[in-house]
């Protein structure tokens, strides 16, 4: 531990983390949106790898950043639109839905992906360089860490308090906490349940696929075949630690992306040990903190049960 | 025609797999090959070969297992999607059992490795189960959480304690020829694994059909707080349930160990927990359809090979296939069918085609 000492190795191990944490935050926000309304959205991890296909194949075709974040949105959004149409539209089990999405989307993505990219698919694509704020930037070890980011990063500082005070201080947040918690009386009050689920569900799986974008316009520059590997799991156990709260599933995130970081160093750290055992960290991490202290969480009262006018 | 059009209904699973082979082969055409022929190697490479039908076979067994792992759970309203990890537990347990336990006769030492492996699966079940009982978490996400856990459990010791010295990357040492599983189709590596797998299906089937456990294990589905009232122990069910459950998902991977790989590799399942989802969904959660389902998607996967290799078409096209078959299915479900609306739809048609009759005679018209 001996690196948190350092300055220059805590600001690399800081803005580790926080790149570890980017596309779970992005996606987590997302799911806080979608589970408020009452739909359990287990296709975050599908819009992820939605997000990041479409985000390669747009800078692939575009030759710019924007287009491939463009096209991300596109496709993470198109899944968003399934999602709506099989929970919300025809009142299926939403966790069956949600599953269907991330199985069609890792085939789709990897066939398409080596339709479109085919030979190309290694090289790099083009995407958002770190941009320092002036003044910001020079704080010591947080300058760095924070404020020498790209677009999709500040976008991301941008998103996650504007979700809360969408959540917590507009009407249309009433309307969706309303309809998470008890849609009977949301309906009552002339609420459209199912037209308020869809917004929310298309929100959230655009917010995944932006973290999707980030993957492959800011961090990595390629598409690989199921690159989302997990981090839409992770960021469910984010949202539930945070308390279906936009800033909790903020921090929950953090520590996970704080884990992975340190479970990447002790990988590099020890070499003679299998560095699997190191890998698990962050899954563990999850597991271990929802068991502890998720313990006593309510979740929206009317989440995973599908609206339907005069039902039981 | 009331009957008909209830057969219609049952049938749904079957029209959107046809709805979604018809979509498919949009994608086939993308990649500017005949549909026709992309799927006519298909099925002709999955069913109608001696070798093709052996290597679906291998196929099944653990797709159907993880099936019947998803089935039995989700009869009681649980969502088991930690399949994938239970089968990982079950290989580690069984290779376990058969590498480090002292030399003894096949007869003894083949089903304690076909024990050891269910009971690493069950415990990789009883987890979430009893988390999900007595916490109330949400066991899909710890069922997720699990697979990862496991996965990764497998690859440390299938490259650390248990790796053969000198291995490319990590397996394990060979299992002795003893305990390796009988084979069902000779000079192929079809194993008896499938065979125990449509075993337990029945098994499951009348089990949950004629005993109370079945009864109960609906009841729970439908409303817990009524099973409670009525005297439904609901949370040893929830635990017990979820350990079977298990104990299935690691059966699998005890026979992917003992039947086809012999050592136990890191990786060693391609994602067959999570096609016992699809089969689940594809037999309607009745183990009895669960074969079929289980046999004609390790078909298109088996088949997916023999079809790059034919017509030189990308094999993660049958991926896309299969997302598009369960997208279908789970939609079809969305339709129920609905006696009395149909009734009184077909009573309809029947008054209009009289009075239609009455008017013009003998020029029938559809309804206006």
């Amino acid at each position: 531990m001996d690196f948190l000492l350092d300055a220059q190795a805590m600001t690399d191990f800081l803005s580790t983390s926080l790149r570890l944490s980017i596309p779970i935050i992005f996606a987590a926000v997302g799911g806080v949106i979608s589970e408020r309304s009452g739909v359990f959205n287990i296709a975050l991890e599908g819009c992820i790898l939605g997000g990041a296909f479409g985000a390669a194949v747009g800078a692939y075709l575009t030759g710019t950043p924007f287009g491939g974040l463009f096209f991300g949105l596109a496709v993470a959004s198109f899944a968003g639109i399934i999602l709506a149409a099989l929970a919300v539209g025809l009142a299926i089990n939403q966790l069956v839905a949600g599953i269907a999405i991330n199985i069609l989307m890792i085939g789709l993505t990897s066939y398409l992906a080596r339709l479109i990219l085919g030979a190309d698919a290694t090289s790099t694509l083009p995407g958002f360089s770190p941009i320092a704020i002036p003044l910001l930037s020079s704080i010591p070890i947080l300058g760095k860490v924070l404020f020498t980011q790209d677009l999709l990063t500040y976008l991301m500082y941008l998103l996650v308090p504007l979700t809360w005070w969408v959540i917590y201080r507009t009407p249309w947040g009433l309307n969706l906490r309303a309809i998470g918690d008890y849609p009977v009386a949301a309906d009552s009050a002339g609420i459209s349940v199912s037209r308020v689920r869809l917004y929310a569900v298309l929100i959230s799986c655009a917010m995944a696929g932006l973290g999707g974008c980030y993957l492959v316009l800011s961090q990595v520059f390629v598409f690989t075949e199921n690159m989302s590997a997990g981090k839409g799991f992770i960021a469910l156990a984010a949202l539930i630690l945070g308390r279906w709260n936009p800033i909790g599933a903020l921090l929950a995130c953090l520590f996970f992306g704080m884990s992975d970081a340190l479970q990447l160093r002790l990988q590099f750290g020890s070499p003679d040990v299998p560095y699997q055992l190191f890998s698990m960290v962050p899954y563990i991490a999850s597991f271990l903190a929802l068991v502890i202290f998720a313990g006593k969480v309510r979740p929206p009262a009317a989440i995973g049960i599908k609206y339907e006018r005069g039902g039981k | 025609m009331l009957t008909a059009i209830r057969y219609f209904y049952l049938l749904r699973p079957i029209w959107a797999v046809l709805i979604a082979l018809f979509v498919g082969s949009g994608l086939i055409l993308i990649a500017g090959v005949s549909p026709i022929t992309a799927y006519v190697e298909l099925f002709k490479g999955a069913f109608l070969d001696y070798w093709g039908l052996a290597g679906t076979l291998v196929k099944t067994s653990p797709i159907l297992l993880a099936g019947l792992a998803v089935i039995l759970p989700l009869r009681a309203g649980l969502l088991n999607i930690g399949a994938e990890g239970q089968i990982y537990m079950g290989g580690l347990f069984s290779a376990m059992a058969a590498l480090l336990l002292p030399e003894m006769s096949a007869l003894i030492l083949v089903p304690i490795c076909v024990l050891a492996g269910a009971l690493g699966g069950g415990l990789w079940g009883l987890i979430p189960g009893y988390l999900k009982a007595y916490h109330g978490m949400n066991e899909v996400i710890l069922t997720i959480l699990l697979n990862f856990i496991a996965i990764n459990i497998v690859s440390y010791v299938a490259g650390g304690p248990m790796m053969q010295e000198g291995a490319p990357y990590p397996y394990s040492e060979e299992i002795r020829q003893e305990l390796w599983l009988p084979w069902i189709m000779n000079g192929t590596d079809a194993h008896a694994g499938v065979i125990v797998g449509v075993a337990l299906a029945m098994v499951m089937f009348f089990v949950l059909k004629y005993s109370t456990i079945g009864f109960a294990l609906d009841t729970i589905g439908k409303n817990a707080t009524a099973a409670q009232y009525a005297g439904v122990p609901v949370k040893p069910y929830i635990v017990g349930v979820m350990f079977a459950a298990g104990a299935l998902g690691g059966l699998a991977g005890t026979f992917e160990v003992l039947g086809l790989k012999y050592r136990l590799y890191h990786h060693f399942s391609p994602g067959y927990g999570f096609d016992g989802i699809v089969v689940a969904f594809l037999a309607s959660v009745n183990p009895l359809i669960a074969p079929i389902a289980a046999f004609f998607l390790s078909g298109l996967k088996a088949g997916a090979l023999v079809m790059q290799r034919a017509v030189g078409l990308e094999s993660t096209v049958i991926e896309a296939i299969q997302g598009l078959v369960i997208i279908f299915v789970a939609a079809s479900l969305g339709f129920k069918y609905n006696a009395t609306k149909w009734s009184q739809f077909l009573l309809r048609r029947r008054k209009l085609d009289a009075e239609v009759g009455d008017t013009f005679a003998k020029t029938p018209k559809g309804d206006e």
